[in-house]
């Protein structure tokens, strides 16, 4: 026997890796490309992140001081469509890459080309988008819902590179969901049944089907403004006959299951974290899967409480919150689950968990913020205000973005084979809470004060709330400078970890090696379903 | 019956909140001026809303300190550190589906006050007086139908407070030029719509808050019970002086609004008068500049540089100080010019009104060209049009 045979016996015939640029341009491997993913994220957490704080800047004091109107737009939109579609996404995305086929025992993603494709079209849509800001007429300035006419007949000429960029984006997203879902249903050892998989993998299936769903919806919607803009149709412009209606509808159609894409997978992550740090089974598994699927079905038909103002007919305005009003026993029953796995558990606090239980609570109030805005005649008055703006960035920032922040402390062990340093890791998770809080809970009382969303500038009586939101918003923006000490000092070193990171950790994830070697489960591991699992008994 | 049951508990259910956060006496100590919540209002629809406003909000308190108050009483008496043991139940029937079932259960009970609410803002019928709101960008404009009064509605903040060069005023921002006067007392049906993109009207202390959409008329409406200034802003993103488009409302006895709505029309009189005689250049200059600084400047800048290169300047241009520019000056102001942000004004702006605006453009900024446009000229433009 050869060394030769031993290769083939692993089942793979290995080239030498590429080295330099050409290694990370043409990797199939679904281990450098979720890394690419996450570097790719946290780069557009940054840029978007310094726009927040060009935005909070000028909202330090009332009055005009360091931006005009025209560039606070620009701000607005773009750090609304970077968050969503360049730093959440991506980093779910990322993710997905890297735990997924772990989690499953899968050797690779199911298509491993088309992986790389989708994430390199992310850098160059984003480039395209961020050239615009430097085009005559400024960037995108009609906030990242794009309402038209304001982003057809009133837009800036750069509006055709903003569509060609959301288009591309949009691909990169629908073949991930392609791919991830050709993984799961494909590739998961023979033992795994749909009902023993990790609560991160269904929520990211169910999540990807939801991309499958809408994203097109988004092509078609920025394609007809592309005809508005350029060849003189009017599926918009009321002089023309067109509907500016019919633009909301489609957008938010498109729009509020891309909140649930946001959120989802935050779930699957707090359902593996929170068992793992109270040593116990997760409470509700089926529950939580069809709860999961409850919320991305109602997701469908609950689009128009996004525009509770626009003047629909009754019948629909009841509609419509009555849906929406129901969304919230699926999402209540997900976090039910969560407390009833830490009752009677044996808890400790390492700083996935802290991310994790911070991500309950405050996501829970973005959640009750969302049933208060489901009642029509209140959302009159919170409508447009900064209380919407509280309550989207409560799920999506000390929620969602908590959630990706405790994933990765989580697994850093697993990519690096290092822990992450505790001290720094609960610096920075303190740091966090206390930015974050003091920058969004404020905005709830500058919203019903009357403060509306996007205005560079405001009355008086604002000035408090807005003085508080400035300075937690530079706490919290400083403050994640530390997570990249923590991820560099990380991968450079540090405690060695063994294969099962955590003492109470369950999955296929934790056992191989710390790193994870650059080919995992190139034949099929044994599968013990975790009810079964001596470690839960 | 049962129908007079329900409200009865449902009253007392409401009384209770109402009470407790209306008292004069707590509100001051809790907030003092700084208003940490929404206004009670002056309609019986805010007041309504207010209620329902904070009905929600103290469930969502209970349901946040039951959830939360289980989930930190686990996590500090199952700690691993004091030695707790992992319990191996995971699921139980019962408790799972009272989870679910009472959720549901408080959803209807916040749904049904709501729905009522809901059908009472629905109802714009019999109403005493229309009023036709018209969004433009940046200005609101007030038609009161069937009496011949309409005007615009312009921010009053001068630029000097908002950029820091003067003391910020009381109203800062929330100021206008002239309010929308409207009676006490008196149902009043508001129609809304847009000249250009979509806005929305809000006016926190009516609780009335309506998208102005391009090609729709919404509907809405409000009954005032107090005299008083009530103030509000645009709510909807609609271009770059989104934040500087404030709307007033100044509520008045019915026999008040009789007087004023006689000298509006007495103005509006006045106003036509102007567009038929001769103005002398000083008079098109003073009245130009007024104009100006109003419905220009805040593009082209109190200085005529504008931005460019989306707002062209108007000192020292050819189009603002050539003979041969003249034409096409007066045909911009008046039609606006498409694919840009230049509105057309011919149908906003009376004949006088343009005349002075353009006559000062070609006069200030340096510009200096002697010309006086008159309004019979511009009546002569507008002509094919009408």
């Amino acid at each position: 026997m050869t060394s030769n045979s031993y290769s083939s016996a692993e089942g793979h015939i290995h080239e030498p890796p590429l080295r330099g640029i050409k290694r990370w341009l043409l990797t199939t491997n679904h281990k450098e490309i979720g890394s690419l993913y996450l570097i790719f994220s946290l780069v557009m957490f940054f840029i978007g992140g310094t726009m927040a704080l060009v935005i909070r800047a000028e909202l330090f004091q009332p009055g005009l001081q360091l931006v005009q109107p025209e560039f606070f737009n620009q701000m607005t939109t773009m750090h609304g469509l970077i968050m969503v579609f360049g730093a959440v996404m991506p980093a779910f995305v990322g993710l997905a890459n890297w735990m997924v086929p772990l989690q499953i025992g899968a050797p690779d993603m199911a298509l491993p080309r088309l992986n790389n494709f989708s994430f390199w079209l992310l850098p160059l849509a984003f480039s395209l988008l961020l050239s615009s800001l430097f085009m005559e007429g400024g960037g995108p300035n009609f906030g990242w819902t794009f309402y038209a006419p304001l982003s057809t007949t009133y837009a800036p000429p750069s509006t055709n590179f903003f569509i060609l960029s959301i288009h591309l984006a949009g691909i990169s997203s629908i073949l991930g969901a392609i791919n991830i879902i050709a993984t799961i249903l494909n590739m998961r050892t023979p033992a795994m049944k749909l009902m023993d998989m990790p609560l991160f993998v269904w929520t990211w299936l169910i999540t990807a089907f939801l991309l499958l769903a809408v994203m097109p919806v988004l092509a078609g919607v920025v394609t007809m403004m592309l005809l508005d803009i350029n060849f003189g149709t009017s599926f918009f412009n009321a002089a023309g006959g067109g509907d500016p209606v019919l633009f909301q509808h489609l957008f938010w159609f498109f729009g509020h299951p891309e909140v649930y894409i946001m959120i989802l997978p935050a779930f699957g992550i707090a359902s593996m974290i929170v068992p793992t740090f109270a040593r116990k089974r997760l409470f509700g598994y089926r529950s939580m899967v069809y709860a999961t699927a409850s919320i991305a079905i109602l997701s469908f038909v609950v689009w128009a409480h996004h525009m509770f103002t626009v003047g629909l007919p009754l019948a629909a305005q009841l509609f419509f919150m009555y849906a929406t009003m129901l969304i919230a026993v699926p999402t209540g029953v997900k976090v039910f689950n969560w407390v009833a796995t830490l009752f009677h558990g044996s808890i400790s606090f390492e700083v996935p968990m802290l991310f994790t239980l911070a991500f309950i609570v405050q996501f829970t109030i973005g959640g009750l913020s969302g049933v208060m805005l489901a009642i029509v005649p209140a959302d009159y008055q919170y409508h447009d205000t900064y209380f919407v703006v509280a309550h989207f960035h409560y799920v999506l920032v000390p929620g969602a973005v908590f959630a990706i922040i405790a994933g990765v402390y989580y697994w850093l062990p697993k990519w690096t084979g290092f822990y992450p340093d505790e001290t720094l890791g609960r610096w920075h998770f303190w740091l966090s809470v206390i930015g974050v809080n003091l920058t969004f809970f404020p905005m709830h009382f500058s919203g019903l004060a009357g403060m509306p969303r996007r205005i560079p500038d405001y009355a008086l009586q604002f000035a408090d709330f807005n003085l508080l939101s400035s300075l937690g918003g530079f706490l919290f923006g400083m403050s994640q400078l530390l997570l990249i000490w923590v991820v560099v000092r990380c991968v450079r070193g540090g405690k060695p970890a063994p294969d099962k990171a955590w003492e109470g950790a369950e999955g296929l994830e934790w056992q191989v090696p710390s790193p994870a070697p650059l080919h995992t489960f190139s034949t099929p591991p044994e599968f013990i379903p975790e009810r079964d699992s001596p470690g839960r008994a | 019956m049962t129908g007079v049951w329900l409200n009865r508990i449902w009253h007392a259910v409401l009384w209770i909140p109402v009470v407790f956060f209306s008292h004069p006496l707590l509100a001051k100590n809790l907030y003092g001026d700084s208003n940490l919540n929404l206004p009670v209002g002056v309609t019986h629809m805010s007041r309504e809303v207010y209620s329902l406003h904070m009905i929600i909000f103290w469930i969502c308190v209970v349901i946040a300190v039951v959830v939360f108050g289980v989930m930190f009483w686990s996590l500090i008496r199952y700690r691993k550190s004091k030695g707790a043991k992992a319990a191996h139940f995971h699921e139980n029937t019962l408790v799972e589906i009272l989870w679910t079932a009472i959720p549901l259960v408080i959803l209807v009970v916040m749904a049904i006050p709501a729905t009522a609410t809901l059908q009472k803002i629905y109802d714009t019928s019999e109403a005493e007086m229309d009023v036709m709101i018209t969004g433009y960008q940046w200005r609101w404009h007030y038609e009161y139908l069937g009496q011949d009064v309409s005007f615009f509605s312009n921010l009053a903040t001068p630029p000097e407070q908002i950029d820091g060069r003067e003391q910020k005023g009381e109203n800062y921002l929330l100021e206008v030029d002239q309010p929308l006067v409207l009676p006490v007392d008196t149902k009043v049906r508001l129609l809304l719509t847009s000249n250009d993109v979509i806005h929305s009207w809000w006016v926190p202390q009516l609780a009335v808050k309506k998208d102005a959409i391009p090609g729709f008329v919404n509907e809405n409406w409000t009954r005032i019970d107090e005299p008083g200034i009530y103030r509000g802003q645009c709510t909807e993103l609609c271009g770059r002086l989104h934040g500087f488009m404030p709307v007033t409302v100044k509520a008045v006895s019915k026999e008040d609004y009789q007087i004023w709505l006689a000298e509006q029309k007495q103005q509006a009189v006045e106003k036509a008068a102007g567009n038929e005689r001769e103005w002398t250049l000083p008079d098109l200059m003073a009245q130009g500049e007024t104009v100006y600084n109003t419905y220009c400047a805040a593009c082209h800048m109190v200085n005529g540089q504008g931005i460019p290169p989306a707002f062209p300047a108007l000192a020292g241009s050819p189009l603002t100080t050539k003979a041969e520019g003249r034409a096409t000056h007066i045909e911009l102001v008046l039609y606006g010019k498409a694919g840009t942000a230049m509105a057309a004004f011919g149908s906003t702006l009376s004949a006088a009104d343009l005349a002075a605006v353009i006559t000062y453009e070609r006069n200030a900024f340096g510009n200096n060209t002697g010309d006086v446009v008159q309004p019979a000229e511009i009546k002569q433009q507008l002509k094919p049009t009408e």
